[in-house]
């Protein structure tokens, strides 16, 4: 409907490229002060149970583990190339890395989902037998990986779905060379996503 | 429908479009805000109502309508409604909505869908705990604090009823994000940093609050539903969990809250002030710089709510010295509007009663908080019916009345109608007779030793329970007459643009009600926001008709 003010000189709705980065940023700290939390859960059980922690993170596998974070971190720089594919005007091309990133996320998933297939193999998986005899401190170590790498795999799915919904309008042209700040969020929400990995990894793989 | 506009003639934003549908799709902040208003006020009552049924409990002692765990339950919803429903959107979803884009001579927040999207999550979040009702064991009967390991050992439905908390906060950051880049990006040409109104001000602390603050209380309400869906002991001590970190991680959010609950409500007493004053405010950077270091401060001193829960001897030393740095911003500002209305034109009027009401009950909060704030009282009246006063004056006698207030002072320019003035001010003095009389005596009980949550109490408690109880039903005909007085004014007297010949730009620069996208055209600010000299001049230049 065409406007039916007077006020049809005002025109509120322009493009606002900085605001939209802008409101962006501040939605990423209210993810890092999410995990914040749960960092600050993780540094006070571990000093109440530093033994346990140790013995729980030996329980991990370090190279399985370690390729998660290698995988992310091309991840990153595939959304990265997207995003200068699209400043330059090759759709196309943008697409098509927003795929691999994709395919990089499923990759990671899959690899998540071997862990913890493994780990209910052995029982190790909460709610079953094994998991609730385990022993107080190394119950909380297991508690919190669960609970954490969980929670990270939850964004790594949302963050998939904003990069396909991203795609599907660079298709249709709504993103595009001149609008290209939407990429630009999806791949801030793509990089915090690996940030918080980054965290995570050694936090339950390699300090000991 | 489409109406074609004339000259002479304008329409507002009510008249743009008609129809169930178009408000629930609307992207308009001021029919959001009036979305956010009957739905708040739906909940308000609800919980207004629950507050009634429990002190009809504690006229007498022993069981007189309500069984414990009935009680239980009851309070815990009272609370959950009037927190997160009420108080912490109540000014800023409402009348941030409604004015903030006007007072920065803007068309609308920076993200308007989001800013529908964060109603339809309110909505959301209301149904959920509303929901808790239905099904199940009833309603979760823990307090509105969900403290572990009763909230996770409990069959009642705490899990719903913290999703529902956890969805309330989303929807809080998504305004307060909204809020914080339309400042950043939308005020007028003129409008400087500090040329910018006191309620944006206000709201611009309160947002950054509500974004760096709520992520900590929805991870802790994840980990209660993780705890008690997936087995995940996190606070289980038998596993090497702490249920004090529980309290911890709550207060770290939830003390930051009572600043989201407070700062908007200082901000819409700093705007009434000065327009029924017709005098500069005093001090407005100190205003402006004391509602920043609220907010900064607000957030080191969670542990006050925590003195018997077994801290260490420095940690409750520690923040018992800081709350009592918190207070300082505060009590600057109640100066400040006192010294507002030091030889200024008073024109008593009932949005300025309501403005009056706040600091004197908001004092009376501030000083009790001043005794649950420092360390050796609070072991004394921890936990007793004195906490229960203290809050209640902080958030419905400070919170509550400027809430009140908004709506009478914003009322002309929503609807350009205007309430009975008398009838609107007898409805004050009954409320504001009836709300003391709810609450002082609660006061009294805590220091007698009344403990809060029971359903029952000792017979030497009995005088000033009975009062209070006669108190409440006091405060109900005062809100009664309050609403009937406001439902009819929708018929009253047609309002002028400017009513209460304020000097800011959503009354000067604006329609009553205002157009789509409030200005005509953009505006130029030159002049500071309360810049009272020659306002009659100011007024007869720029006012609209
Ligand atoms: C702005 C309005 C109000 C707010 C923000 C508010 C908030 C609260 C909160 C947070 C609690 C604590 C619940 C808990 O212990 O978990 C509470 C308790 C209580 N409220 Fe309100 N309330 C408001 C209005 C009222 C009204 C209108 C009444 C009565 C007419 C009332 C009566 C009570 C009583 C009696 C308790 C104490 C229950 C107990 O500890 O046994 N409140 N309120
Ligand atoms: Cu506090």
């Amino acid at each position: 409907m065409t406007s039916t003010t007077l006020s049809h000189d005002v025109h509120p709705v322009h493009f606002d490229a900085y605001g939209k980065k802008l409101g962006m940023w501040i939605f990423l700290f209210t993810e890092v002060l999410l995990f914040g939390g749960l960092f600050l859960v993780y540094a006070a059980y571990r000093f109440l149970n530093h033994d346990a922690f140790h013995e729980g993170s030996a329980e991990l596998n370090v190279v399985v583990g370690a390729i998660n974070p290698v995988v992310l971190l091309t991840s990153r720089l595939t959304v990265a190339m997207s995003i200068t594919a699209l400043q330059r005007g090759d759709s196309k091309r943008a697409i098509n890395l927003i795929m691999w990133t994709l395919i990089l996320a499923g990759t990671f998933m899959f690899n998540k989902y071997y862990e913890w297939y493994t780990k209910w193999e052995h029982g190790l998986f909460p709610g079953m037998d094994h998991y609730k005899e385990l022993p107080a401190g190394k119950a909380q170590f297991f508690n919190l990986y669960f609970f954490m790498t969980g929670l990270h795999a939850i964004h790594i799915i949302i963050g998939s779905i904003l990069l396909m919904v991203i795609a599907f309008y660079i298709k249709k042209g709504t993103i595009n060379q001149q609008r290209y700040t939407y990429l630009e969020n999806g791949g801030l929400y793509w990089h915090l996503v690996d940030v918080i990995w980054i965290y995570l990894f050694p936090l339950f793989y390699l300090i000991i | 429908m489409t109406a074609i506009p004339q000259s002479g003639t304008y329409i507002n934003f009510f008249e743009v479009k008609r129809g169930f549908m178009s408000w629930l799709v609307t992207a308009d902040h001021k029919r959001i805000a009036l979305l956010y208003f009957y739905a708040i006020m739906g909940f308000f009552i609800v919980a207004f109502g629950l507050g009634l049924v429990m002190r009809l409990e504690l006229i007498a002692p022993g069981a007189t309508i309500l069984d414990p765990q009935t009680y239980n339950e009851v309070f815990t919803l009272h609370g959950v409604i009037m927190i997160f429903l009420f108080i912490i959107p109540g000014i800023p979803a409402i009348f941030g909505n409604f004015a903030l884009p006007m007072l920065i001579g803007a068309p609308d927040v920076a993200f308007p869908k989001l800013n529908l999207i964060s109603w339809y999550l309110y909505v959301l979040g209301g149904l959920l705990a509303l929901s808790t009702l239905l099904f199940g064991d009833g309603p979760a009967d823990t307090g509105w604090t969900f403290y572990a390991p009763y909230s996770v050992k409990t069959g009642t439905n705490v899990t719903v009823a913290v999703l529902a908390a956890f969805v309330l906060g989303f929807s809080s950051i998504l305004t307060g994000l909204n809020f914080i880049v339309t400042m950043h990006q939308m005020r007028a040409p003129g409008m400087t940093w500090f040329k910018m109104p006191l309620f944006p001000w206000a709201l611009y602390a309160t947002a950054w609050i509500q974004v760096l603050a709520t992520p900590i209380i929805g991870i802790t309400l994840l980990m209660i539903v993780a705890e008690r869906t997936l087995g995940l002991g996190l606070f289980d001590p038998a596993l090497g969990g702490d249920p004090v970190l529980y309290q911890h991680l709550f207060w770290i959010y939830s003390h930051p809250a009572v600043y989201i609950m407070a700062l908007p409500a200082m901000g819409i007493v700093s705007e009434t002030i000065p327009v029924f004053v017709k005098k500069s405010i005093f001090g407005y950077k100190v205003i402006v710089y004391s509602s920043l270091a609220i907010a900064f401060i607000g957030y080191f001193v969670w542990g006050h709510h925590m003195f018997t829960s077994g801290m260490s001897g420095p940690a409750r030393v520690i923040f018992s010295v800081l709350t009592f740095l918190v207070a300082i911003p505060s009590a600057i500002k109640v100066f400040n509007w006192v010294a507002t209305l030091y030889k200024g034109a008073i024109d008593i009027k009932v949005p300025l009663l309501y403005a009056l009401a706040f600091i004197f009950q908001f004092a009376i909060g501030g000083l009790t908080g001043l005794v649950v704030g420092a360390l050796a009282t609070d072991i004394h009246v921890h936990d007793t019916y004195f906490v229960v006063g203290h809050f209640h004056y902080v958030m419905f006698g400070g919170t509550g009345f400027a809430f009140f207030g908004a709506l009478h002072f914003y009322y002309p320019k929503i609807w350009g109608r205007m309430y009975n003035l008398k009838w609107a001010n007898i409805a004050f003095v009954i409320f504001f007779i009836g709300f003391n009389l709810v609450y002082f005596p609660m006061l009294v009980l805590g220091m007698m030793g009344m403990p809060r949550r029971y359903y029952d109490y000792l017979p030497e408690f009995t005088l000033p329970n009975l009062i209070s109880t006669i108190g409440s039903w006091v405060l109900a005909i005062g809100l009664v007459i309050m609403l009937v007085n406001l439902i009819n004014g929708r018929k009253g007297p047609k309002a002028s643009t400017n009513p209460w010949q304020s000097v800011t730009l959503d009354w000067t620069h604006t329609q009553s009600p205002p157009t789509l996208y409030n200005f005509d055209e953009t505006p130029q600010v030159e002049r500071g926001p309360y810049d009272y000299r020659n306002y009659e001049q100011y007024l007869k230049e720029h006012n609209k008709n």
